[in-house]
Parts: structure tokens; C-alpha cells; sequence
């Protein structure tokens, strides 16, 4: 008899097998799906995932077999490449009952593209497992307050932060106010509304490259609008969004620094993401 | 001939087999589906810059002389006369030349229906209504209004109207939205709407 | 001369209309990004858009319905879209009026300057149409010597002052009300010269300049919102009366419609009149809406021609997920949200469809070599899919085109690395250890080649940290 809550998804409701601790909350084995740029360039916000679920009573364990969900491929206009990555994928996550990203634009990928792109090559058995994988896979926030049902994560953060919502997250997963609901319960942090937060920063993948003056332009009214916030900290859910914006701030030597959403969560007093101690810079 | 070439172009992009046509679903609210509230008529009407006046089948020539008295307006070939006080000066509409419509200073007509929720008065061409170049041109259009005609949404007018008749829908005096997006009232239509909402 | 076969879907010819700009798209954006008033007007007409559209689509309990049933009646009409073509003409003709089909923008072209002629009039007047801006029917007309005056405010605003369109509703959308005054003064005839810059006196400066022109003039070139395969019935839907009195006064209208306007049945026009004015103008209702079924004995226009337009249309059809794009009610609601039209402006998109409708249509209607930068002007950031209100999936169908789009030889391989080398554990480790070597190229990446130059050029690169998460999973 397989146990655990039973939770409202995108594909209807699903119950997602846990045991019960001896506190009476759910215990579960989560695999973080790490995705390809927090494991090369921003480490810090997947380190605090791992910290923030085991510090809530989860076993987390790391597929190795995972690398890119392939998104930069498809999104640049490359599916056929992309097979393979989604392949392996599907083959590294199909094995395990919760898989949980920091992530919302990577976990929009697995959910909205991978069978696409399967199907786009003909191969219907990999699009019903892509499917499959991609119903147990969710963004830490939706995580944390669908699956596990907390708001309040015990974090201690003593900063004012602004919140970027992120495209993905807020129009592709329909996050809404969760990531929001975990930043108010967080002690110590003073939330700012960030103005016309819902505009994209013009991160946009290789958007950002190919259409440089553009997206620069859309970045330096996000930017504006982070500055106007008086904020010490500007987070959101994705490192991609945090790496352009945070690259622009770096640039113009603004002094807020970008986090991830997950370092915040993951912060307690006295630990080293809390305090002063970390380092300004952007990346790692 | 391009028709044929045309049709054989759509027919070879749609392919075999065909995409299945399917019944759309209308989970809106359709015809029926809302009780008529006269307030919100007058508030959208009002919202869009148009005069409303409520009054009895009586004071419609009363209501008709506080607008357009002492003015020359025309009127539609059956517009009811009794809606016409003395102080008005009617030209009916037999075909009159465009020039002399436009020199005109109003028009009265009647409706064929009106939408609560979105402020609208719609005109078929009826007889009560005449042609539609007589509310084009003059700059001040009066439109009396029963309160049957008054159906509560868009979906309801749909299904009251005729698509065979010449429709018109009105809602609010001629405006523009062209410089800065801001809505400014009068531009080549009527500047000014004035409905009477006879009880 | 190339020979068309029968049946084959076939893109819009080159030569003639307005779907393809002279540059790319990324190099045609830095005029507008670099035009500090285009930047401020755009920012304030779309901000005042959203605003009004927010307001009134927020009244209406059930607008996500209605926009469900907008999208299942486009995605029907696509589907029998031949039949309904064929059942619309057999209406209109039974109605009184003449159906014509034209299979590019050069036949259009030709059948509307032979009816032209045919009444012998030298000038029309014409009501905005999207259609016959793609076409270039008025080049096409004067080049037959008939002069045709557009007489919708912004479109005059855009002629008189010898510009493009950049919007699809407000084509003039780039113009503040100083630069409407300007334009005007310059070249209205008999303009007051004392003409302030307040939209109501500008209005009333349009209202005197054509009151002449359609008192006098004998025949209407218009376009279509929507036309009932059912009744034979068309729809103008507009603000001004300018289109009434195209539709009214002359003796000869001709109406130049897209072949994807139509729709099933009179009934669906309750589920359109409801999404199309709040999505649009942000509004109830729009102040007119014109709806005409062939010709009516004694009012309006007593002849009546209908062309039917393809133009590319059919190639678009044939992709089955580039179709939706077809379901397009011209509202421009992506327009006014999209981050990325509301900064480089609507001239970038070379097209006359800019936006982010304009990024998936005019690249399907000619055929995506020859607007291969079009499906990458997009962050994909998804606003223009949630403000569509026929929920046609933008994002989806960029993607889907840039899978189509000619790829640069160094990109192609790029991407292929990458992807080879993220299939293999052993290499991506080895990847990750290398990206630290990107110190290498100077602070924070300044230094970098081209197309990674575009990055580095406002944009600093994240330090790459002491060690990869794998790293330091394995660590631990």
C-alpha cells in the first residue's frame, strides 16, 4: 500500500508516495534534477535545495546521468538535437517518484517541450514517458507549497529583497505567489514589491545574444526598476534570469547582488547564506 | 480560374485525413443567461460619453425639444410623430441627397435593440430607423428607446437581430483612439449621442 | 516563368506588398531602440492599454470561456475552411453582391484597379485594412492613376506624413500628439495654423479635412473583421466613423478580405464582438460596428464586390501547427504587452504584421528563408499567448519556425557540440572543469568573440565558482 500526500498537478491529482515521521509530516526521496547551469555556474542555489529539503526531513539523492533538459536546443531551433538529451532525461528521472528543480524555465521544458519533441520524431513511447517523468517533476516552489504543503521554511534572512517572478515560472508553470508566500515567511526579510515585475528582463536564451541591443534594453528598465526598489538583494527562481540581471548589475557596479531563490530559503541564522559573509559577486 | 486554383491549394494544405471539425464549447454565458438591468445601461452608456434621459412615452417631444429645439433634424420615414415636439423643424428622409443630409443639425430615430453590459444601441434599418447615412452625417443623433428592446448581453442581441438587415452598432458618440491611445470623442460620426429610455 | 501547379499551397510572391523588411531584424531594431521619443511613446500608448484592456476584460465573469470558444470555432473554421470559403460566396452572390478570389497580392491588386476603373472614378477612399497594406494596393492604384485617400485617423496620420505603420491598430502608435500637430500643420490643406496639440483639436482637424472626401467620393476600398460563411454578412468593427461612411455613402463598395476571416455561423459573432473590442481598444464595445449582407435596395452602396485573398494564406494552413496563426482577430493585444515590440517598435519587423503576431504569420506567409530573423524576435517570455484572446500559443509556433529557420554554419556546430558533448557524462564533466578556463578571456569575459561579444557587451559573466555541484556532491 503505497503512501504519502495526494496533490493537485497541471495533469489532475496525483498521490505522491512518501512515509509519514514520527512529527506525522511526509518524508520523501526526492532526486534534484540539478539542470546543466546551476551545476556548472551557480552551484550555491543547488547546494541550498539539497540543505533546505534535507534540513525539512527529505532524503535527496543525485541522478549522475543528468545533464541538459535540452531547452537552449529546442528554443534556438534545434529539436533533432535535442532527442538525444530528453532521451537521456527521460531515462536518468523515470526511475524515481519526485523530482524537484530550482528551476522554473527547465522544468517548463521537461513539461511542455519534451514530449513535443519526441513526438516531433516520431517517437510516441518516449513521448508517453516524457510525460510520465514530467508529472512528477516539479519547481521547488510549487515543491514546497503543493507537494509538502509549507510556507514557512524555517529560513532567517535579514535583507530587503525584491522578487522577480521570472517568465517561466509565472506563465509557463503558473506559479503565482508561492515563491512569494515563502519569501514573506522567511524572518528578517523585508519584502519591496519590484514595479512592472511581470516584464520579461530580456534574458530569453540566445534571444540574448542574437537580439543583443534588445534585450539589453528590456534588461536596463529591469534593472531600473530593481534599482527604484532600494532592494540589497534582487531574487528569483531561475539562475538563467539571475545571470542576465545580475550581469547588468555587475556591469553598472550597482551594487545589489542577485540570489536564488533557494539560497534564501535555505538560510538560517548563523549560516554562512544569511550573513554579510558572502561574496558580492555574481556567480559562484 | 483562382478559385479553383484556391480551393485545391486548401484542400492539398489541410491534408488527408481532415483535422475533425468539432462543435465549439460556449461555457460563456449565452443567450438568456442574465436578467436585464436597466442601470447598467445607463451607466455604460454614460461611461462612454453619451446623454441618457429616462421619461414616459409622454415627454418624449419634451425630452426631444430640450436637445434639438429650434434645430432642423431629419427623420426616418415612420419615426412616430408624436416624438416630434413643434419646436423642432423634421425633414423626413425621401432619399435625400448626401449635401443635404450633412447641412442637417440632427437626427431622431428609434432602435432595434440595446446591450446593458456594453452600452450599445443597435439599428436595422427598419422604418423607425432609416437608412444609415441619416445617423451618420448630422452631428447630434437622438435614439428613443423602449425598454423591451433592452436585452442584457451581447449574446442576447445576437439573437434578436436579423443578419439580413443593414446593422449598425452604437456605442457612444464617434470617438478615436489614434493619438496616444486615449479615447477622445468625435471624429467623423455623430459628437454627439443622446438616448431616451422610455419607461 | 515558373509554373504553378493546381493544388500546391503557396507562399505570398516577392516583389510586391509590404511582408518582408530590407534588414534583419535584430538590425532594423536599433533605429527604434535608439529613438528616445518612439521609446517614451510606445511605453506610454502600450502602458495606457494594457491598463484600459486589463480593466474591462476583468468585468466580464467569463471572458477565459469566451476565449475558449473563440480559439474552437478558428480551429473549426481552419479545418473546413474550403467549404466555408464556398458556402460565404454562394451568400454574398445569393445577397446581391460579386465574389472574386484572388490567389496573391498581384491579382488582388489587379481585380480591385480594374473595378476601379471600371466605375471611373480617379479617387477611392478606404477604410484601414490590413489586407490591402499587405498587398500595397494603393501603390498599385496610383500607379493606375487612382488616388486613394486612407481616411482612418492614424493611417492619415501615417500618409500624410509620409511614414510606415507600426502597429496594427494604431499604425501611427510611434506619433505623440506634438508630432500628429507637426505632421498635420505640414501637410493638411488649409489646416488652421493656430491647431493645438490636444487629440480632440486634432480630431476635429481630421473631421474637417475629409468631411469633402466622403461627400464626394464614388467608391470604398475596405477590409473585414469577420464575414459569416452562413448569411453572406460582413463586419467593420471601428471607432471613428470612417468606416460607416465608406460603407455608407459611396456607390460602389469593394472589400478586400483575408480568406481566414471567415467564420462558421452568424451565432459565432457573439463570441468575437465580446473578445475583439476588450482585447483591442480595451473597451466594451467599440463606438461603431458596421454589419452589411450583399446589398440592401435603397441604403448604401448598390454595388458590391467581395475579394477573397490568399496570398500566402494557404501555406500557412498546411502547417498544421503554424495554422493557428491563421486564428488571428488583428486585436494586436500581443502588441501592446510584448517587452520586445514595446522597444524596438513596429518598423523592426519589416512587415506589415509586427509584433509577435507578425513573427509567426509574415515568416509562414513568405516562407521563413525570407523573414528568417522574424521567429527569433522573441524572449519567449509568454506574455502575448496570455493576452490572445483567441489563445493562440506564440511562443509555441516561434519555436516551432525557428526549427525551419536557415541556422548560421557556426551556430549549427556549436549546438551540435554541445549536445554531443551534454550527452556524455565523461565530456560534460570535463566541460565544467574547462568553463573555469573562461577567466581566461579576460575579466568577466570582455574579450569574448562574436556572437558572445553581444553578451559581454552590457552584460558581465558570472565568475565560474571553484567548483561544479557535481564536484562538490561527489565531496561530500
Amino acid at each position: 500500500m503505497v503512501a504519502g500526500p495526494v496533490v493537485a498537478t497541471a495533469l489532475g491529482t496525483i498521490l505522491v508516495p512518501a512515509r509519514a515521521g514520527t512529527d506525522g509530516w511526509w518524508r520523501m526521496r526526492v532526486a534534484l534534477f540539478v539542470t546543466c547551469l546551476a551545476d556548472t555556474l551557480f552551484p550555491r542555489a543547488a547546494v541550498a535545495t539539497v540543505r533546505l529539503l534535507e534540513r525539512l526531513g527529505h532524503e535527496v539523492v543525485f541522478p549522475e546521468g543528468q545533464s541538459c533538459c535540452g531547452q537552449m536546443h529546442v528554443n534556438t531551433g534545434y529539436p533533432d538535437q535535442a532527442v538525444p538529451l530528453v532521451r537521456r532525461h527521460v531515462r536518468t528521472f523515470a526511475p524515481y517518484d519526485v523530482v524537484v528543480a530550482p528551476s522554473g524555465s527547465c522544468v517548463g521544458s521537461v513539461r511542455h517541450q519534451h514530449a513535443m519533441v519526441a513526438r516531433r520524431a516520431g517517437d510516441e513511447r518516449l513521448a508517453a514517458r516524457a510525460e510520465d517523468v514530467a508529472g512528477r517533476t516539479w519547481e521547488l516552489s510549487e515543491f514546497l507549497v503543493d507537494v509538502l504543503g509549507v510556507t514557512d521554511v524555517g529560513a532567517y534572512y535579514p535583507r530587503r529583497v525584491t522578487y522577480h517572478p521570472t517568465c517561466h515560472s509565472l506563465r509557463m508553470l503558473r506559479v503565482g505567489d508561492r515563491p512569494v508566500r515563502l519569501l514573506r515567511a522567511v524572518r528578517g526579510l523585508e519584502l519591496v514589491e519590484l514595479p512592472q515585475a511581470e516584464q520579461c528582463c530580456g534574458f530569453g536564451g540566445t534571444f540574448a545574444v542574437k537580439n543583443a541591443d534588445t534585450s539589453t534594453a528590456m534588461l536596463a528598465d529591469k534593472m531600473r526598476h530593481v534599482l527604484a526598489t532600494g532592494a540589497d538583494v534582487c531574487a528569483a527562481g531561475d539562475a538563467s534570469c539571475l545571470m542576465h540581471i545580475g550581469g547588468g548589475l555587475s556591469r553598472l557596479r550597482a551594487g545589489v547582488r542577485t540570489v536564488h531563490l533557494a539560497e534564501i530559503l535555505a538560510a538560517t541564522e548563523g549560516s554562512e547564506t544569511s550573513g554579510q559573509r558572502r561574496r558580492t559577486e555574481v556567480g559562484g | 480560374m483562382s478559385r479553383e486554383l484556391i480551393l485545391g491549394r486548401l484542400r492539398a494544405a489541410l491534408g488527408a485525413p481532415r483535422p475533425a471539425p468539432a462543435d465549439p464549447p460556449r461555457a460563456y454565458r449565452g443567450a438568456g443567461a442574465l436578467a436585464v438591468d436597466l442601470d447598467v445601461l445607463v451607466d455604460r452608456l454614460t461611461d462612454y460619453r453619451a446623454t441618457v434621459h429616462r421619461c414616459g412615452d409622454a415627454d418624449i417631444a419634451r425630452v426631444v425639444d430640450q436637445v434639438l429645439g429650434g434645430r432642423q433634424v431629419v427623420v426616418p420615414p415612420e419615426l412616430p410623430r408624436r416624438w416630434l415636439p413643434d419646436s423642432v423643424r423634421a425633414v423626413p428622409d425621401d432619399d435625400l441627397p448626401a449635401a443635404r443630409i450633412a447641412a442637417l443639425d440632427g437626427v431622431v430615430t428609434a432602435a432595434a435593440v440595446a446591450v446593458a453590459e456594453t452600452g450599445t444601441v443597435v439599428l436595422d434599418g427598419a422604418p423607425d430607423q432609416g437608412r444609415r447615412i441619416i445617423t451618420l452625417l448630422p452631428d447630434v443623433h437622438v435614439c428613443v428607446l423602449r425598454t423591451d428592446q433592452v436585452v442584457a448581453t451581447v449574446p442576447d442581441a445576437v439573437a434578436r437581430l436579423d443578419p439580413h438587415r443593414p446593422l449598425t452598432w452604437i456605442s457612444g458618440p464617434s470617438a478615436t483612439s489614434d493619438i496616444e491611445l486615449n479615447r477622445v470623442e468625435g471624429v467623423h460620426g455623430p459628437r454627439n449621442l443622446h438616448v431616451i429610455i422610455v419607461a | 516563368m515558373t509554373r504553378t501547379f493546381l493544388g500546391m499551397p503557396a507562399t505570398a510572391p516577392r516583389g510586391v506588398g509590404h511582408l518582408r523588411g530590407d534588414e534583419s531584424f535584430p538590425v532594423a531594431a536599433r533605429r527604434g531602440l535608439a529613438d528616445p521619443q518612439l521609446r517614451r511613446n510606445l511605453g506610454h500608448a502600450t502602458g495606457t492599454i494594457r491598463a484600459k484592456s486589463a480593466a474591462v476584460i476583468g468585468e466580464l465573469p467569463d471572458w477565459a470561456q469566451l476565449r475558449a470558444a473563440g480559439r474552437a470555432i478558428k480551429t473549426d473554421t481552419m479545418a473546413r475552411l474550403p467549404e466555408l470559403l464556398e458556402q460565404l460566396e454562394a451568400a454574398v452572390t445569393r445577397a446581391g453582391g460579386t465574389v472574386h478570389w484572388a490567389a496573391d497580392a498581384v491579382e488582388a491588386n489587379r481585380i480591385v484597379t480594374d473595378l476601379v476603373r471600371g466605375t471611373g472614378a480617379e479617387r477611392v477612399m478606404k477604410v484601414k485594412s490590413m489586407a490591402t497594406q499587405e498587398i500595397g494596393l494603393n501603390e498599385a492604384l496610383a500607379e493606375a492613376g487612382i488616388e486613394a485617400v486612407e481616411t482612418d485617423l492614424a493611417e492619415l496620420i501615417v500618409q500624410l506624413g509620409d511614414d510606415r505603420p507600426s502597429h496594427i491598430l494604431v499604425p501611427a502608435i510611434h506619433r505623440n500628439r506634438a508630432e500628429v500637430r507637426e505632421i498635420f500643420l505640414r501637410a493638411m490643406p488649409g489646416v488652421d495654423p493656430a491647431l493645438s496639440d490636444e487629440p480632440a483639436a486634432l480630431a476635429a482637424a481630421a473631421r474637417r479635412h475629409l468631411r469633402e472626401t466622403f461627400l464626394s467620393t464614388r467608391v470604398a476600398v475596405s477590409g473585414a473583421n469577420f464575414a459569416v460563411a452562413e448569411t453572406g454578412t460582413l463586419a467593420v468593427v471601428e471607432s471613428e466613423g470612417n468606416g460607416r461612411m465608406c460603407l455608407t455613402l459611396p456607390e460602389t463598395l469593394i472589400t478586400v478580405m483575408g480568406i481566414e476571416k471567415v467564420v462558421p455561423t452568424w451565432r459565432d459573432l457573439e463570441v468575437f464582438l465580446q473578445l475583439l473590442p476588450r482585447a483591442s481598444t480595451g473597451e466594451r464595445m467599440n463606438p461603431y460596428t458596421s454589419m452589411w449582407t450583399g446589398i440592401t435596395p435603397g441604403d448604401g452602396p448598390q454595388v458590391f464586390h467581395l475579394v477573397l485573398l490568399d496570398n500566402g494564406r494557404s501555406a500557412v494552413l498546411a502547417d498544421p501547427v503554424g495554422r493557428a496563426a491563421l486564428h488571428c482577430i488583428r486585436c494586436s493585444a500581443c502588441l501592446n504587452v510584448c517587452p520586445v515590440y514595446e522597444r524596438a517598435g513596429g518598423h523592426a519587423y519589416g512587415s506589415v504584421y509586427p509584433g509577435p503576431i507578425g513573427a509567426v504569420l509574415s515568416p509562414q506567409l513568405t516562407g521563413v528563408a525570407d523573414n528568417a530573423s522574424l521567429p527569433y524576435a522573441s524572449s519567449l517570455c509568454g506574455a502575448c499567448y496570455d493576452a490572445c484572446p483567441v489563445m493562440i500559443d506564440i511562443p509555441s509556433i516561434l519555436v516551432h519556425l525557428r526549427g525551419q529557420a536557415p541556422h548560421p554554419r557556426a551556430e549549427r556546430a556549436t549546438m551540435a557540440a554541445a549536445a554531443y558533448t551534454m550527452d556524455r557524462p565523461v565530456l560534460y564533466a570535463a566541460a565544467q572543469r574547462a568553463a573555469k578556463l573562461s577567466r581566461l578571456a579576460g575579466r568577466r569575459g570582455r574579450g569574448l568573440p562574436p556572437p558572445l561579444s553581444g553578451w559581454t557587451a552590457s552584460r558581465d559573466l558570472p565568475q565560474p565558482p571553484p567548483e561544479s555541484f557535481r564536484q562538490w556532491w561527489a565531496s561530500r
